[in-house]
């Protein structure tokens, strides 16, 4: 009798697992990511890991940038250019309204551009928003830009996840709970485990067929590949071990997207140091390093190599790897000439991500090669910022991709962190904003690369990949990452 | 003998294996312990690579070498560091037994022994950077206070014995009886114990490589070994199973050793032997 009783509580148990596991089959999905956000307010901080969970999830814009990386109409659903291309006219959709009720006025656009490039602004890409001289909010529903110059990316500009609309009733409280107008409301936040969206009934658009969006934080590569082996997550959006991706696409269950990002991966050289500030020590480091090398041993043949700072998907983009190409004898004669002894040192700060501390590990045995004494210091990203990217830039080396879309103008700011100065190419990159006709933009942005590539002003690596890798039945994630963005608009079970 | 203490002997095989692993790989190993070629990676066992290639293209046999290296040096470093706080502490306190220094240097170990030699070497770790230094830090600290107190029992059991009086009482003085008598009395105890520090601090000094904060790369280390193979292990998992076996062999072969060494240094074994 016990027995029997025991059988039957077992297959009641049974049972309920596999109900539970259908249901949830049909209406979640969990992703994992690896870097847990410092907070969710997109328009008030840098750090990608951000935007990769609220960008048209939670938040959207007046456009939004799609899964191709075109302008697509977000919260405005028509515009028009008017007077030269120097006022820009939105109108609003009509209907929507944010988490909390609130319905979306044109004034909520012009609270959320002001507070964007206000003193106190925390925004972390206010040039996104240099061109707008005024927003005026003259009905509900219409938006004025005045541009107090020609600024041909405005619309792209608008897209970003740093412009999205705020409700100014709840801005100062985004960073602990989001509120937008998105297909997804926030729903709680487990600090160091996960982060629970919940679909938005009152979207003004087509409702999202996953009832539920669960971001699991799991910072280990190896424990990432375990959880979606064992169904804990449904994608692992930015594999992080690219040298398991092999056994997911021999495996039925799981589908693998190869895309690219917007990741230009580099290994940024101190212009502080005087070694560095050298143009010839520069083009012997990079003369020093095997690109292919440096893709194949790190990331398992995922990246593309790159010759300057630019996509290689982007139709602005030139190739030139050739231009330094690996040269180890060129490297020791470049050294020689600028009288850099052998066995020379150089520090070389790793941040945690794979393609920094393997390439760091390659790029460090390269440059022995031709005779420097690489120390590598594998650094967590809390210290990776606070003594590299800021505060006193202690370090000759380091690797980290840059993942904003278009990024080139960075070379272009003042005392950024690997404190390049030169005033010709500000010169391009100011005049470039005054152009609007894309072939002259893509002319003048050939021109930058070359002029970043002649500098060998960093050590120019690889395009970072975007390999996914999903459960066959989950459709629609994006393959490529023209944003930083996990965009579940359109994603569903099949 | 031999028989009756194999492990002894089975363990001072294990561990001769290792130093000698250790030693060579000072003057020579088959290919340079960082010397890459991404073009050969992750190739298994062959003429050309005894134990095959890791992920960079190295010569996992080189840098299984280089590992022991790494971890004797570690090892030594950490027990030597221990000795030296440890021994005169343990002296002093058996000499001053149940005075102020005595209790002086029991709580301080009972400090030290609250807060586990691991989670020392991540703290230290945590302010100073990773490093191989940390772990001889840390263990070496908890080493301290693990032979102050061997020590110290030790030299008391020694100090009740009429020999040892009589030395006293023939008016030598304190250093040298200690230096004399006391010593090579407590040898046996103390290198019982070192042997098993030994085995302690490779093990904390793989943990901590394998959790990135011990010997910082390209150094060799048989735990970073073993987290470098963790993402490959469905792809080769040979990347894990020799770094695995390394640390097997030391770890076995030291705690055997110290095992065979405490029952052949035993007195009382002793004594039944020699009936």
């Amino acid at each position: 009798m016990k027995k029997m009783f025991g059988a039957c509580l077992i297959g009641a148990a049974l049972g309920l697992t596999a109900l539970s596991g259908a249901a949830h089959a049909k209406t979640g999905a969990t992703l994992a990511i690896t870097l847990e956000p410092p907070h969710l307010d997109p328009t008030a901080g840098a750090p990608a890991a951000i935007d990769e969970i609220v960008y048209a999830n939670v938040f959207e814009g007046l456009t939004r940038i799609d899964s191709q990386g075109l302008v697509k109409p977000g919260l405005a659903e028509r515009w028009v250019i008017e007077n030269d291309g120097l006022t820009y006219r939105f109108i609003l959709r009509e209907g929507v309204t944010f988490h909390d009720g609130a319905t979306l006025e044109a004034s909520d656009v012009k609270f959320s551009f002001e507070r964007a490039v206000a003193e106190a602004s925390e925004n972390a890409q206010k040039g996104l928003f240099s061109a707008i001289d005024s927003v005026e909010a003259p009905d509900d529903r219409t938006v004025i830009l005045k541009l107090n110059r020609k600024e041909g990316l405005l619309l792209w500009n608008l897209g970003w996840g740093d412009a999205v609309i705020v409700d100014p009733a709840s801005a100062e409280t985004n960073k602990t709970n989001p509120v937008g107008t998105g297909p997804f409301k926030f729903e709680d936040w487990a600090r160091g485990d996960s982060i629970k969206l919940v679909r938005n009934p009152g979207y003004w658009g087509k409702a999202s067929s996953l009832e539920r969006v669960t971001f699991k934080v799991i910072d280990d590569a190896a424990a990432q590949v375990a959880a979606l082996l064992a169904g804990d997550v449904d994608a692992i959006p930015n594999i992080g071990a690219p040298e398991t991706v092999a056994q997911f696409e021999a495996d039925p269950r799981f589908a693998v997207l190869k895309g690219t990002t917007e990741g230009e991966t580099i290994l940024s050289m101190n212009h502080r140091r005087p070694l560095l500030q050298d143009v010839r020590v520069r083009k012997a480091i990079q003369h020093a390093i095997d690109r292919k090398a440096i893709v194949d041993g790190a990331m398992f043949g995922f990246g593309t190599p790159i010759g300057s700072h630019f996509a290689p998907h982007s139709p602005a983009y030139t190739d030139l790897t050739g231009v330094t190409p690996y040269d180890p004898a060129k490297a020791k004669a470049l050294l020689q000439e600028a009288g850099v002894a052998e066995g020379t040192k150089l520090v070389l700060k790793l941040p945690p991500p794979t393609y920094a501390r393997r390439g760091g590990e390659i790029v460090a045995a390269q440059l022995a090669e031709v005779g420097f004494e690489v120390e590598q210091i594998p650094v967590d990203w809390g210290q990776w910022v606070s003594e590299v990217f800021k505060g006193e830039h202690d370090f000759d080396l380091t690797i980290v991709s840059h993942t904003e879309p278009l990024d080139i103008g960075i070379y272009a700011r003042d005392e950024y962190y690997f404190g390049y100065e030169n005033p010709a190419f500000k010169e391009l990159m100011a005049k470039i904003d005054g152009v609007s006709d894309p072939a002259q933009r893509n002319t003048l942005y050939k021109e930058a690369q070359r002029i970043l590539a002649d500098d060998a002003v960093n050590g120019f690596l690889f395009q970072l990949a975007k390999v996914a890798v999903i459960r066959k039945e989950l459709k629609g994630l994006w393959t490529n990452a023209p944003i930083q963005a996990n965009d579940l608009t359109a994603a569903r079970w099949e | 003998m031999k028989a009756r203490v194999p492990q002894l002997w089975i363990g001072g095989a294990l561990t001769g294996v290792i130093l000698l692993a250790a030693i060579l790989s000072l003057f020579w190993t088959p290919y340079g312990i960082d010397q890459q070629s991404i073009a050969d990676r992750l190739q298994g066992p062959s003429a050309g690579h005894w134990l095959g290639t890791d992920m960079f293209g190295r010569d996992i046999l080189s840098r299984i070498l280089g590992g022991a290296g790494t971890a004797l040096t570690v090892g030594l470093a950490a027990i030597a560091l221990g000795l030296a706080g440890g021994l005169p502490l343990g002296l002093a306190a058996a000499m001053n037994r149940d005075g102020p220094a005595d209790m002086l240097i029991a709580r301080g170990a009972d400090l030290i022994f609250a807060f586990p030699a691991l989670l020392s070497a991540v703290l230290i770790a945590a302010v100073h950077g990773p490093g191989a230094i940390n772990v001889v830090v840390a263990v070496g600290i908890f080493n301290i206070a693990v032979f102050a107190r061997v020590v110290r029992g030790a030299a008391l059991s020694v100090m009740a014995r009429p020999f040892l009086r009589a030395a006293l009482a023939m008016g030598r003085p304190w250093p040298s009886v200690a230096v004399k008598h006391l010593l090579p009395n407590i040898a046996g105890v103390i290198a019982v114990q070192a042997t098993i520090q030994f085995a302690v601090a490779i093990l904390a000094e793989a943990g901590l490589s394998y959790l990135g904060l011990g010997v910082k790369p390209p150094n060799p280390s048989w735990g970073k070994m073993l987290a470098d193979a963790q993402t490959l292990l469905y792809v080769d998992p040979r990347q894990a199973i020799f770094p695995g076996l390394a640390i097997l062999w030391a770890v076995l072969g030291l705690n055997l050793l110290g095992d065979g060494l405490r029952d052949f240094l035993d007195p009382r074994l002793r004594k039944i032997r020699a009936v």
